[in-house]
């Protein structure tokens, strides 16, 4: 087996493919985050109703979607929602799995952070008058956005190291790509460890780029207008 | 096929699950505590060394982990079978994320009790195992069962280098059968039930360990 040596001439060849399956990657995270955050506003949001019946029964299904696998969710998604008439892309199956189950995970990321606001910053805002929309708008959000930050981050870039996964429904990212290359040319080296260098490259620049955001934002909160 | 039949199928399956993370569980643990206390307390080198493998366990996918331990590592004369493959890489990238909750947990600990032990002449090995480390136990054990859950989703992942666990089950009978919405109905059903057994012992051993340490332990 000569597959001891690094092959560097492979490299380059196999190197444009992988970063040009990036692009699937990167965004199904972009898609899968935006999907994310706006489901883990919903759960939180629910989990905060009058109704025990709703909370009660919304946090089971954040619990439930958080203690099973990412990858058995999508298989279920892409499998079992066309027996219901709904067929979607790998793509589009790997969004909405990425973004439901993360947006699980944000929604206590949310809860925490809007239960972190004063009670005296609710008081004062009924007081007030405001209405409730109002009261998130001007009020919670606003200060409740920047410690909410750091964790978000730490789970996009989470979600990104997942995106591997949705290689199971033929989603054609970059690991994929590089099992197929591997297959045929009898070399899994380079192009494995190409795209482990890859995710360890863009997690850590995204890291870096969080912890910026989070000290750009204003500690005293902004307007959101 | 009947349901039953499904679901014998699929228990199989979940014992090869249950005993991946038997197996996974105790090296990730044990990763955790080597590379946590090496990364607190030993010589530069071996510090290097220890944050070299948390950021790269902790900075790539579990999954081209596997792949790389799987496909790659034959290429240089290691030959190893899929499942002691799976067990080290799951083990690997979950112990990478634990020394970080043994580091957290021994630096929570208040500077108080390490200047007490100091004044009243502990050795180093002393004050730690006598004093920090037990306080600290208490503090992880929160952070290692939400740890213990991830691995037991991580474990589905390994039904892609072909090892018959619950997922690789629920895949294939998926594929012959067609009875998608009832095969993954109970795998999820299966996932959930295994993590919540989990649950449920962590709870127990945080009261256990929180006893006499003077305060709350359980919150529930």
């Amino acid at each position: 087996m000569n597959g001891f040596q690094w092959d560097w001439a492979f490299t380059w060849e196999v190197l444009p493919m992988i970063l040009s399956a990036a692009k699937v990657t990167l965004l199904a995270t972009l898609l899968g985050s935006i999907f994310a955050i706006f489901m883990g506003l919903v759960f939180a949001l629910l989990r905060r109703s009058n109704s025990r019946v709703l909370r009660t029964s919304v946090y089971w299904i954040v619990e439930f979607i958080r203690s099973t696998p990412l990858l058995v969710q999508i298989f279920f998604l892409y499998y079992v929602m066309p027996e219901f008439g709904i067929s979607l892309s790998p793509l589009a199956t790997g969004v909405f799995a990425l973004g439901l189950h993360y947006g699980a995970y944000l929604s206590e990321v949310f809860r925490s952070g809007i239960d972190g606001i004063e009670k005296g910053q609710w008081e004062a805002a009924r007081a007030l008058n405001l209405s409730l929309i109002d009261t998130y708008k001007d009020i919670v959000l606003p200060q409740a956005i920047r410690p909410m930050i750091p964790a978000t981050g730490n789970y996009i870039i989470a979600m990104f190291k997942e995106t591997p996964q949705l290689s199971a429904i033929t989603l054609l990212e970059m690991l994929q790509i590089a099992k197929i290359i591997g297959s045929e040319n009898f070399r899994y080296l380079e192009p494995f460890t190409l795209v482990g260098i890859l995710y360890l490259v863009f997690s850590v620049a995204a890291a870096y780029g969080i912890h910026q955001v989070e000290r750009r934002f204003p500690k005293e909160g902004f307007s959101l207008k | 096929m009947e349901f039953g039949e499904i679901v014998s199928v699929l228990l199989q399956g979940a014992i090869v699950t249950i005993e991946i993370v038997a197996m996974a569980l105790p090296l990730a643990v044990m990763m955790a505590f080597s590379f946590g206390l090496i990364r607190l307390y030993a010589p530069a080198p071996f510090k290097q060394i220890a944050i070299f493998y948390i950021e790269f366990f902790r900075g790539t996918s579990a999954l081209i982990q596997l792949y790389w331990i799987y496909f790659v590592l034959p290429f240089f004369g290691i030959t190893i079978d899929a499942m002691t493959a799976a067990v080290m890489a799951l083990g690997l990238n979950i112990g990478s994320y634990g020394t970080e909750v043994v580091r957290g947990a021994i630096q929570a600990v208040p500077k108080g009790q390490y200047e007490a032990s100091i004044a009243l002449n502990f050795t180093a090995s002393q004050r730690l195992w006598r004093i920090i480390m037990p306080q600290a136990l208490v503090n992880m054990i929160p952070p290692f069962g939400n740890l213990a859950i991830e691995l037991v989703k991580a474990t589905s992942l390994v039904s892609l280098i072909t090892i018959g666990d619950l997922t690789f089950k629920a895949k294939s009978l998926a594929d012959t059968t067609l009875q998608v919405g009832e095969i993954f109905g109970v795998v999820l059903l299966f996932y959930f039930v295994i993590a919540q057994c989990l649950v449920f012992f962590i709870r127990r051993l945080e009261t256990h360990l929180s006893k006499g340490l003077g305060r709350g332990g359980i919150h529930s």
